[in-house]
């Protein structure tokens, strides 16, 4: 099947070789990070992981989201995302990849990455993480797969695959339960050491991830003659609308119990992203536009006119898929290290160097995205009896 | 037992035996264990590591310089000169920063702006070897946490784990700006963590941790398991305090505050 993300209109490869210049530019970069070190970014002692760990965060959630319509179709027989499913699993498939290159462009001795699976040690969490992270990814590649190429040949699925993806459904959950972990269970780090941080990752990335999963289904709509069909989308676009309340909902629990009990180290990373703390505010703006856009989606999103209506859903979903960013890919990962552990506050933001790479190996994903989706809508259109030219 | 864990602790043998090749041997078959069990003659064994700083006894800029300067020296740490890539052993801070939520504005003024020596707690419940995921970071049958730096993949979840700031992350070759290369003990190499090590190295040849020693008797090391050791009998006989000890760490170094004589 891949031979089919071999043939494409100019358009096709122009995007292709767009993000290939993209990923040549990270790689120049991350070429640059291997020889100078870390210190090419905007890390430092106080705040340790940035940009490269939020995004990979970010990404899980956007990884587990396939969920969303894996739950509908399969446990619920919900016919309508039959044909959408397999974008699900295929964003799943580019979002985990780009998770495990985020983390390994985190390291500072990536050559020797592999020591997580020499020396296990279930003890840690980053352990858990890599085995979660690899199973699903492995998951969803040969369920989307196999899925795929028996609907080329309008069979059905082979028997073996129900299992997996049955499989699939806690170990998304579990993926993403595991990554809040790494931060939920640290002493000393207040604004992660809460117990509503696995519930919060969860509902954000059912928010974030379908969202996507909206936007980039009317982008094949546009660009295919591969149609997912307007009844799906309105489905998810519920899911989305939940999911964002109560993603919403979690955060202002946290809100509550910071301040209401007037705990110092609980109210000092919220005072610090959304007013400055000491002086200092760099995250402020960003985490205002964050919930700016978080109201707005909630207001296109509950209300049905809007929620129905194509065009205002398309704004309510990327005004959801960037609060969410800046939130989590961004805000969650800083406002744990500020203030640092003697209460003073050191502030962080990534340099040139390390926005490039981060955009490369989103290039990357994107690349492994539009590989996957060319595929599955080359079947679709060939087995809906359409040109395969285009 | 990894062929890197064993390679570090040749390089840690052999400069603390001094002994050549036949002791690194003897540490290569029998690894870490060994060196805990059975050390060289003359060397320092405890059940339990642990420090007591007198905070009475330190007055000076000069004292707490004499302090890190030796440490940072004989331990090649490097000084980068900026504060985003610093790394550090021991270092200083005031009560309100060494010891936050325990600080009220009343306190003397002397206790407000004298600065603590802060490092390591080598933890009896270390977090940092929690999370670590290839046993890099570890703890010793002594109590000592120590990390392997030819194993460390440079993750820094251990730097995110430790509520006391004790870690440093190599974000460059640290090398070119080690003022003094002190040829007896390994340098660093970028991209891994690093930190205090209760100067296991000079344990080991019978010396005290270098920072005790140039402390003029503030800082007191011995083993908590033994109830004459003078690290018991200034915890018996003085109100001490650790650093955020809600968290459940339990760390090993102590300080007596003493009152508000400067
Ligand atoms: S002070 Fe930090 S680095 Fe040292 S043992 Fe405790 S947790 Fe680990
Ligand atoms: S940075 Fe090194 S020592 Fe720290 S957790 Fe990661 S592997 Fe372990
Ligand atoms: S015990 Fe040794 S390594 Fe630790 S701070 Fe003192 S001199 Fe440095």
């Amino acid at each position: 099947m891949i031979e089919k993300a071999l043939t494409g209109s100019s358009r096709y490869w122009i995007w292709i070789s767009f993000l290939l210049a993209v990923i040549g530019v990270g790689f120049i970069f991350y070429l640059k990070q291997l020889s100078y070190g870390l210190g090419i970014t905007g890390l430092s002692r106080d705040v340790s992981w940035g940009l490269y760990i939020s995004q990979f965060t970010f990404l899980v959630g956007v990884a587990a989201s396939a969920v969303m319509l894996v739950i509908p179709y399969y446990l619920h027989d919900y016919k309508k995302f039959g044909k959408i499913v397999i974008l699900g699993e295929f964003l799943a498939v580019a979002a985990v990849n780009m998770c495990l290159l985020f983390l390994l462009v985190d390291m500072g001795q990536p050559m020797r990455a592999l020591n997580i699976f020499l020396y296990p040690t279930p003890n840690s969490i980053i352990f858990w993480d890599a085995v979660a992270l690899n199973g699903y990814l492995l998951l969803n590649i040969v369920i989307g797969w196999t899925t795929l190429e028996s609907e080329r040949y309008s069979a059905p699925p082979p028997r073996w695959v129900k299992p997996l993806i049955y499989l699939s459904i806690p170990w998304a959950v579990s993926i993403h339960t595991v990554t809040a972990f790494l931060y939920a269970g640290l002493p000393g780090r207040h604004f992660w050491l809460t117990a509503v941080m696995a519930a919060r990752f969860l509902a954000s990335a059912f928010a974030g991830g379908p969202a996507l999963l909206i936007i980039l289904s009317m982008i094949v709509r546009r660009l295919s003659k591969f149609d997912p069909g307007r009844e799906p989308i309105q489905a998810i676009s519920k899911i989305v609308t939940y999911a964002m309340l109560a993603n919403v909902f979690f955060f202002l629990l946290e809100v509550f119990t910071a301040f209401y009990s007037g705990i110092p180290g609980h109210k000092h990373p919220f005072q610090y992203l959304f007013v400055g703390l000491e002086g200092h505010g760099k995250l402020v703006p960003l985490m205002w536009l964050s919930v700016i856009l978080a109201a707005a989606a909630l207001i296109l999103l509950v209300n049905p006119n809007t929620r129905k209506n194509e065009k205002t859903l398309l704004a309510a979903c990327a005004a959801v898929f960037v609060s969410l960013w800046i939130d989590k890919g961004f805000g969650l990962i800083v406002g744990g290290f500020v203030p640092n552990p003697f209460e003073r506050v050191t502030e962080y933001w990534p340099t040139l160097a390390e926005a490039l790479i981060t955009l490369g190996v989103w290039a990357i994903g994107i690349l492994i995205l539009t590989v996957l989706y060319k595929v599955a809508v080359s079947v679709r259109e060939e087995t809906a009896g359409a040109d395969t030219e285009h | 037992m990894s062929i890197d864990r064993r390679q570090f602790l040749k390089i840690a043998g052999i400069s603390a035996l001094g002994a050549g090749t036949a002791a690194a041997n003897l540490i290569w078959k029998n690894s870490l264990e060994a060196i805990q069990a059975a050390p060289a003659e003359e060397g320092l064994t405890a059940k339990k590591w642990a420090m007591v700083i007198d905070m009475r006894k330190l007055k000076t800029e000069e004292d707490y310089k004499k302090i890190t300067d030796a440490c940072h020296s004989i331990h090649n740490v490097p000084d980068f000169g900026n504060p985003k890539d610093e790394v550090k052993w021991i270092w200083t801070d005031t009560y309100e920063h060494a010891f936050p939520g325990q600080e009220n504005e009343y306190l003397p003024e002397a206790i407000k702006e004298k600065p603590f020596p802060l490092l390591c707690n080598h933890c009896e419940n270390p977090p940092c070897v929690r999370v670590c995921p290839t046993q890099a970071t570890f703890k010793r049958q002594d109590g000592i946490v120590m990390q392997d730096e030819h194993r460390c993949i440079g993750c820094r979840f251990c730097m995110a784990a430790c509520p006391f700031g004790a870690r440093s992350f190599n974000y460059r070759d640290p090398r070119p700006f080690i003022k003094e290369k002190n040829p007896e003990y390994p340098t660093r190499t970028k991209g891994v963590v690093e930190k205090c090590t209760f100067c296991t190295e000079r344990l080991v040849k019978g010396l005290m941790p270098a920072c005790a020693e140039k402390s003029n008797g503030a800082i007191a090391f011995g083993d908590l398991k033994d109830p004459n050791s003078e690290v018991r009998k200034l915890l018996s006989a003085n109100y001490t305090i650790r650093r955020k000890q809600e968290l459940g760490t339990q760390p090993s170094v102590f300080y007596i505050i003493g009152g508000s004589e400067k």
